[in-house]
């Protein structure tokens, strides 16, 4: 895997003329020049697609509730992005008195490099990657942790009570659904029989939103309370606690972690693509085009939702996580496991037929599990919210 | 069931997407007004007003201000004053068209317009010099009359002859101006019609 990379166009290119430019004795330059610039490609690209993002969420949001959307700034809108950037660059940059300086300044850096250090192991492309990591899943997880470190250093050294409130909340919201979203990795690792991004997608021989519905399902839910998004965006209820840990942010700031919190988007959609819809595989086009189209339907997704789904209560977002959605990945991992220890061969490789069968019984389990996971759920939120009102109200209210 | 509301939600935004959004792009394209729109930019009509000043006290927030001046005025024809200033501020103006109720001789008329926005408060003061150069565009605001004949005020502009409920030669003022043979037509029939031949 690890030379695939050399097959990159960009990659070959710039480091064939870096070392007819420098000669051969100077090859770690040429090394360092076209690792850079393929770098600088992938920055560029993820915040071009996060301004770009921005303006569409916009539209998208306008279409689903009846309206047009920015449409002034450039031809349709376009240019708002620009115009958004620009009004953030000329406002005033405020730290409050009391604020912890050096955290609260450091914030929305750590917030971004979380995002931008996520994009490393993602393949946007055939050989197109940064690193082909063989605990690439892993890595991810880890990266994406250090987010949720950023949301509370700067809900800390805001020195405000709503942006430490908001900060717990993102911390509460975002370890728990960490677990479920760590069993669907394992999920598909279990499918593909490595933690590599690319072996993964090479494994899927069909879609493994086919092979594991509940996964993608468990992924899906998931991946949008790490986004702190609609139903789960409690961390910035403006009712309750004005913008959460955004409070006291001002400017490029607040400019940066809004920015970050678009690449995230645009990054998770592209590890949903890689997981489930077979990555930069499929025919007739060139991969890049189809893993910017799949990006795209995760990103249209999203934004459906959240111009769908209303604000839920922080109480039912974790009731949710650990009565629902845990046991529902415990499920999948468990059906999985026991899928292919009976269909693997001796390799341990799975065919195209096996797929297909654990596809089928797949969506079986999926379609009597979730009823009954939800008519459960439903029963025990129903009991502790009566036990709840009883405690706060007293008895036979 | 839990999660079927859910997804019935998400069929209702889905309908949503997929209609024409609602949005009207204003300073494109604009929703046509009811005739009966009670607009800033009052219009008056210098020939029927006698300056009785009812528009000045039935105001609620008493912003007209109207000066006239009893020697030059026309006691003969039934008491009219020579008007010499009839301010209206607007930036106070609540609309509620009170004057044009108050107004005997249809003189006063609500405006049809809505974009009078200025930089500066004053701008908004209307002086009498304003209300004679302004295009005449009565809203038919309490003024059946108008609404009956299929007027237009948005596009079309009335006379001081068109806009009354009486015919215009009962008017206490200027009864030179009444054409002739219309006053030859309406003695001989013996009863006035409204709003006949008036062009």
């Amino acid at each position: 895997m690890g030379e695939s990379l050399a097959e990159n166009v960009v990659y070959r290119n710039v480091y064939e003329f870096a070392i007819g430019a420098f000669g051969s004795d100077l090859a770690w330059l040429a090394y360092a020049i076209a690792t850079f610039s393929l770098v600088f490609l992938f920055v560029n690209v993820l915040m071009l697609l996060a301004t770009f993002y921005t303006w569409a969420e916009r539209r998208l949001l306008g279409r689903f509730t009846n309206r047009l959307g920015p449409n002034r700034a450039g031809p349709f809108g376009l240019l708002q992005a620009l115009a958004d950037a620009v009004k953030l660059l000329t406002k005033e940059d405020i730290v409050p008195r009391n604020a912890d300086r050096w955290v609260f300044n450091i914030a929305p850096i750590v917030m971004l490099a979380s995002v931008l250090m996520a994009m490393g192991v993602v393949p946007l492309g055939k050989n197109t990657f940064l690193a082909d990591l063989n605990i690439g899943l892993l890595y991810l997880v880890a990266v994406s942790g250090l987010g949720s470190i950023a949301v509370l250093m700067a809900g800390y050294a805001s020195a405000n009570k709503f942006s430490t409130f908001g900060a717990m909340r993102a911390a509460a919201v975002l370890i728990s659904y960490e677990i479920p979203l760590v069993m669907s990795l394992l999920a598909i690792t279990i499918l593909s029989g490595s933690m590599s991004l690319i072996d993964v997608v090479e494994a899927q021989s069909i879609p493994f939103l086919l092979v594991t519905p509940m996964g993608a399902l468990i992924f899906l839910t998931a991946m949008s309370a790490e986004l702190n998004r609609s139903p789960f965006d409690i961390t910035e209820g403006e009712s309750e606690i004005v913008a959460g840990y955004l409070t006291e942010y001002s400017g490029m700031k607040f400019g940066t972690f809004m920015l970050a919190e678009f690449a995230a988007l645009i990054v998770s959609g592209a590890v949903f693509a890689v997981l489930f819809l077979q990555g930069w595989k499929w025919a007739f086009l060139p991969s890049h085009v189809w893993m910017l189209l799949k990006v795209g339907f995760f990103a249209l997704l999203a934004t459906w939702v959240r111009s769908t789904l209303p604000r839920l209560r922080p109480d039912q977002i974790l009731s949710f996580a650990w009565k629902f959605l845990f046991p529902l990945s415990l499920i999948n991992v468990l059906a999985l496991s026991v899928q292919r220890l009976v269909f693997a061969d001796d390799h341990g490789n799975l065919q195209q037929s096996d797929l297909w069968i654990m596809a089928l019984s797949n969506w079986i389990l999926t379609l009597f599990v979730i009823p009954i996971l939800i008519r459960l759920t439903n029963r025990s939120s129903k009991i502790s919210t009566e036990r709840t009102i009883e405690l706060q109200l007293g008895k036979g209210v | 069931m839990y999660g079927t509301g859910m997804l019935k939600a998400f069929g209702v935004t889905l309908q949503n997407f997929l209609r024409k959004p609602a949005t009207i792009q204003y300073p494109e394209e604009r929703l046509p007004q009811h005739p009966r729109f009670r607009g800033q930019e009052f219009t008056w009509y210098e020939e029927r007003c006698t300056g009785c000043a009812s528009c000045a006290k039935y105001c609620p927030l008493g912003i007209i201000k109207i000066v006239t001046d009893p020697s030059g005025g026309n006691d003969q024809d039934g008491g009219t004053y020579k008007i010499e200033q009839f301010d209206i501020d607007q930036a106070r103006c609540m609309y509620c068209g009170i004057c044009v109720e108050a107004c005997p001789y249809d003189a006063l008329h609500m405006g049809t317009r809505f974009e009078a926005a200025t930089f500066r408060r004053q701008d908004l003061l209307i002086t009498i010099d304003d209300l004679r150069t302004r295009p005449k565009h009565p809203s038919a605001w309490f003024r059946p009359q108008l609404a009956r004949e299929g007027f237009d005020p948005f596009t079309e502009i009335a006379d001081w002859r068109e806009v009354g409920r009486e015919t215009y030669f009962w008017h206490p003022k200027r009864p030179e101006m009444v054409p002739e043979d219309l006053e030859q037509k309406a003695s001989s029939d013996g009863e006035y019609k409204i709003n006949e031949g008036n062009n």
